[in-house]
């Protein structure tokens, strides 16, 4: 025992290729230090400034590491435990724009609703460094560390709002239910783990060529990866693992639910890839039908209950279960454009899924975002009301805006694939959908609408920066694509082993 | 021929047609609320100098030539094969000019009854992207023309109809969203089974050359795009959105509606059916005349029952959109030359249909034919334009309705008698609706309340003056309308014939320059 730790060799380390995640938890850590020690009261916009300062550099250090994966290639470190490719970066670069956006919501919705402003910040830019492990990680116990980390400072996101019986019941729900699904996942990891003998990826990937032309007994990878399959549904919102998802939605603090639908979804579906696109491709005949069918149940259930809804949260809360499955219609495809097309979805309803949000933060706080709240926006706040309707016609797919070119890209790798029908189901979906997004369109826009004695919508700079910048970056993707399109293009996972 | 040529390479003039409107959309936008007139007066000017460039492309546009004019292409999204490409043929020549014309004439003469900042940017953005729809040559860029109308549309009937116009506005894009579902799917799937070393493209053209796909397949993918474009047209039974729609829509909106959002399908038919899947076209074409002559009949019948005068010149729209059908799958050079040229008159003369009905329910606040009648005596003027328009919708000769409408009939009998011969009682039919609704509103003793109705003012005359003086040119003189239209139509037969088993009937007149030289040439 004692010989064998003498025989330790710490791995090399690329610190480099870490310092996105290391400015994150150093900025956590400042934050948390800072203000617990601080003898006089730090007033909130400190944090928000921390916090939109961390995430800048990180996302700028990531760009920097980008161009080198680009010249170099995709590499990996910390003996292959952690992956440096164009999807890693691609992910953490979304990461870093959520936070961003949360971030600056955040900072009023805080100060009006009395939240603590430290907290928020420091549990934001920890659950960002596990959302960007989840994405790098070539091994799975360091990704379930990466969704971990995640969730857990998720589910005190959630509950932010103590006082709220909603906000109580939205973080109960979640933590029972996630922590649900992380028990699933975690047997998965150790079931596969039992079938190849590895957790690393890139091993994983290698044990299906070590196969050859030997059979061997591949049920209890199978069931490994059904039951990885089941936790991460449950993370992403597929249905029918999604029941946590309107609730959660409602009642947790309309940043937060702008960042669970924007990088908490992208960290799962980056996992989903990086595990059963890159690692376990060779077993993409069994793992595609089930996903296709998930994707195409997923559309369904987001799209008919949408409809059925008559608060803007919880609407947009199955919408976001919706969006989830047109990702998996790229996933399903197993190929480098379906994966492609996918990233492209994530990214640009993400986009437009913060904008939404930054508006309901700007609208209200309490839980009750019932659609009639919103009657005579355009009145009262155009310009704000005008950006709305961006993001709705977005994520109902108008074309002009990324939502449009999103749909047609996975629409195209899926019938690039041959699977007809849930390219023809996905956009028959998305008509049923729509309808729920021309409603509060519609309202907002009521030209009989009485708003005179509504209370005033103050919009500070901050949300106003947020919901203006997503707007118009939900235009120009939707007009000259092509540079986002390459982008997700060469953020295709690659899994290198250790070298 | 130099000059045409010449244009085209120093300015791409049909880019300029879909820009210009979109930067008056923009002034419109920016100017300050309360500057009254002064955004309807951005509105036309934009619009109007759009329409100019559209009559000198007319001008500009060489007769006698059969293919693709103007072109233009820029590369838009190369990983996915999409360029910005654009051009006109005789096919699309008018109906981009008929959009030219029409915004102007509408914003400028028809009143929103309020917030016209909002109304005027919505119809600029409308305008824009319905020169884009009929100009565009790539599939992706149609496909975003086509389904973007729909956001100002329906932003115009939800915002400025009448009382149910949420109902009609929601009813109105998801008919037409769910068409293009199918069509989005087939497009992609097109596109996908048509590559080859060269890529993908979404070239319109080229896919057209190309015709890479099995018969089966084709035929599938027909039917996709059909689909998509008989719910605009609409076919009946895909139409129940358009009674709503045109009869909740302002009236600005219904002349629009009935003169450029209609022929979206019918256009789209044309370019995406026959031109794309000649031998599905071929296949398919019983159905679609079929459908085409069941539009006619049923059209008309329900048109005769309905007790709203709007409602009633919108079903007259579904007969008159099942003529075009029927012209275009009869598959013969006059046949489809009146179906191009049906496509203008029927916005002229429906537009103009729409447009009186709208003025009497400003006059009366009603449109119901029981509480109209004698209005004859008050309003002789308004009752005379009301005729000529009418006329012209029924098809009288020596107005436009004739020439189309006569030569959809002569060239669908060569190919498909019978239904012809159903489809010219749908003639008999439209007289008897529009004359029978004339009647009861214009003949008969005037109430007090009639006779109190003014009579039609001199600037809503000069909003009508264009109509009338287009349905009497076309009538009498289609030649310069027939001239640019034939010979795209025929290179269009001529491409289904060498991808088809169908050969179009020997004795077929390939030019009728005038329609009295018919009788001579037989």
């Amino acid at each position: 025992m004692l010989a064998q730790v003498s025989e330790f060799v710490a791995p090399s380390i690329d610190w480099w290729a870490l310092t996105p995640q290391m400015i994150l938890i150093g900025a956590a850590l400042v934050i948390m230090l800072v203000t617990s020690l601080s003898p006089v009261q730090i007033p909130g916009w400190v944090s928000t400034l921390i916090t939109v300062s961390a995430a800048v550099a990180a996302g700028v250090v990531s760009w920097w590491l980008w161009n080198d994966v680009l010249d170099e290639g995709a590499s990996s470190t910390v003996a292959g435990a952690f992956g440096v490719d164009g999807f890693a970066l691609f992910f953490t670069i979304l990461t870093m724009i959520a936070v961003v956006a949360t971030a600056l919501v955040g900072d009023a919705y805080v100060e009006r609703e009395g939240m603590a402003a430290p907290e928020f910040h420091a549990l934001l830019l920890t659950t960002a460094t596990g959302a960007i492990v989840m994405a790098a990680a070539n091994d799975l116990i360091v990704l379930f560390i990466g969704l971990e980390s995640l969730s857990i400072g998720l589910y005190v996101l959630a509950a932010m709002q103590f006082r709220r019986k909603t906000a109580q019941e939205a973080a109960m729900k979640y933590f029972v239910l996630g922590a649900f699904a992380s028990a699933f996942f975690l047997y998965g990891i150790a079931l596969v783990y039992g079938s190849t003998g590895s957790t690393n990826l890139a091993e994983i990937s290698s044990f299906f060529d070590s196969l050859g032309s030997r059979t061997a007994d591949l049920e209890l990878l199978l069931v490994g990866t059904a039951l990885m399959l089941t936790g991460l549904a449950f993370k992403i919102a597929v249905a029918p693992f999604h029941f946590w998802a309107p609730d959660v939605y409602q009642g947790s603090p309309s940043p937060v639910t702008g960042y669970m639908a924007s990088a908490a979804k992208a960290a799962g579906v980056a996992a989903l890839l990086r595990i059963f696109f890159a690692a376990l491709g060779p077993l993409a005949a069994d793992w595609s039908t089930p996903i296709a069918v998930g994707s195409a149940i997923t559309i369904i259930v987001g799209a008919v209950m949408a409809i059925t809804q008559n608060d803007v949260k919880r609407m947009l809360a199955f919408s976001s279960v919706g969006h989830a499955g047109y990702i998996l219609v790229g996933i399903q495809t197993a190929t480098d454009d379906g994966t492609s097309s996918a990233l492209f979805y994530m990214f640009t309803y993400s986009l437009m899924v913060l904008g939404s949000f930054a508006v309901i933060s700007a609208m209200r706080g309490g839980a009750n975002h019932d659609v009639d709240t919103y009657s005579g926006l355009a009145k009262r706040r155009p310009l704000l009301a005008f950006a709305f309707t961006i993001f709705l016609l977005g994520q109902a797919g108008v074309p002009f805006t990324s939502g449009f070119i999103a749909k047609f890209m996975v629409i195209r790798a899926a019938a690039s694939d041959e699977v007809y029908w849930l390219a023809v189901l996905a956009m028959v979906a998305s008509v049923i959908t729509a309808f729920m997004y021309l409603r509060i369109i519609m309202t907002m826009w009521d030209r009989g609408a009485d708003v005179a004695d509504a209370e005033p919508i103050s919009v500070p700079w901050t949300t106003g920066v947020v919901v203006a910048t997503t707007a118009v970056a939900t235009i120009v993707y939707g007009v000259v694509p092509q540079s986002l399109i390459e982008f997700a293009r060469d953020a295709v996972p690659v899994l290198v082993a250790a070298g | 021929m130099l000059l045409a040529a010449g244009s085209s390479a120093t300015l791409p003039i049909l880019n300029a047609l879909i820009i210009v409107p979109l930067l008056g959309a923009a002034i419109v936008a920016m100017l300050p609320k309360n500057s009254p007139g002064l955004h309807r007066q951005v509105g036309v000017l934009s619009s109007g100098v759009a329409g100019a460039m559209s009559v000198y492309l007319a001008t500009q546009f060489e007769t006698g030539v059969g293919g693709f004019q103007f072109e233009s292409v820029q590369s838009w999204i190369p990983d996915l094969g999409i360029s910005w490409h654009v051009g006109v043929d005789g096919i699309s020549l008018w109906l981009v000019v008929l959009t030219g014309l029409v915004f102007p004439i509408v914003l400028a003469g028809i009143d929103p009854h309020g917030d016209e900042k909002s109304y005027t940017a919505w119809m600029l953005l409308l305008q824009s992207a319905s020169f884009g729809a009929f100009v565009a040559l790539d599939l992706f860029l149609f496909f975003v023309f086509f389904e973007i109308v729909l956001v100002p549309m329906y932003m115009l009937i939800s915002g400025w109809g009448y009382a149910e116009r949420k109902y009609a506005a929601t009813k109105f894009f998801l008919y037409t969203m769910f068409g293009s579902a199918f069509m989005l799917v087939a497009m992609v799937t097109l596109v996908a089974l048509s590559a080859d070393d060269g890529g993908i493209t979404f070239n319109l053209v080229e896919l057209a050359e190309r015709q890479a796909l099995a018969v089966e397949t084709a035929r599938w993918l027909f039917l996709a795009f059909a689909f998509a474009f008989a719910i605009k047209v609409p076919v009946a039974p895909i139409h129940t959105w358009l009674p709503d729609a045109h009869t909740q829509a302002p009236t600005g909106g219904s002349v629009i509606l009935a003169a450029v959002m209609l022929k979206l399908g019918t256009y789209g038919l044309l370019r995406f059916g026959l031109y794309l899947f000649p031998e599905a076209s071929v296949f398919f074409a019983p159905l679609m005349v079929t459908l085409g002559v069941i539009g006619i009949i049923y059209g008309a019948i329900v048109a005769t029952v309905q007790g709203d005068l709007k409602r009633l010149v919108a079903y007259s729209s579904v007969a008159h959109m099942g003529f075009i059908v029927l012209g275009s799958f009869a598959l013969t050079s006059q046949a489809i030359t009146g179906s191009v040229l049906q496509m203008v008159n029927h916005g002229v003369s429906t537009g103009a249909l729409f447009i009186l009905v709208g003025m009497i329910y400003d006059r009366r606040k009603t449109r119901a034919i029981d509480e109209l009648s004698g209005l004859q005596k008050a309003v002789p003027v308004m009752a005379a334009v009301f005729t000529v328009s009418m006329l012209s919708s029924i098809g009288l000769p020596g107005l436009n309705g004739f020439a189309g409408e006569f030569l959809i009939l002569i060239g669908s009998f060569e190919t498909r008698r019978w239904w012809t011969v159903i489809a010219a009682v749908g003639v008999i039919l439209a007289a008897l609706y529009l004359l029978w609704a004339y009647q009861r509103v214009f003949h008969g003793e005037p109430t007090d309340a009639d006779m109190e109705t003014p009579e039609i003012k001199l600037n809503e005359m000069a909003l009508l003056a264009p109509f009338l003086v287009a349905m009497v040119v076309m009538g009498v003189f289609p030649k310069p309308f027939l001239d640019r239209i034939e010979p795209s139509v025929d290179e269009l037969i001529s491409h289904v014939e060498t991808h088809s088993d169908f050969e179009r009937p020997e004795d077929v007149v390939i030019v009728p320059s005038e329609k009295a030289d018919e009788g001579d040439d037989h």
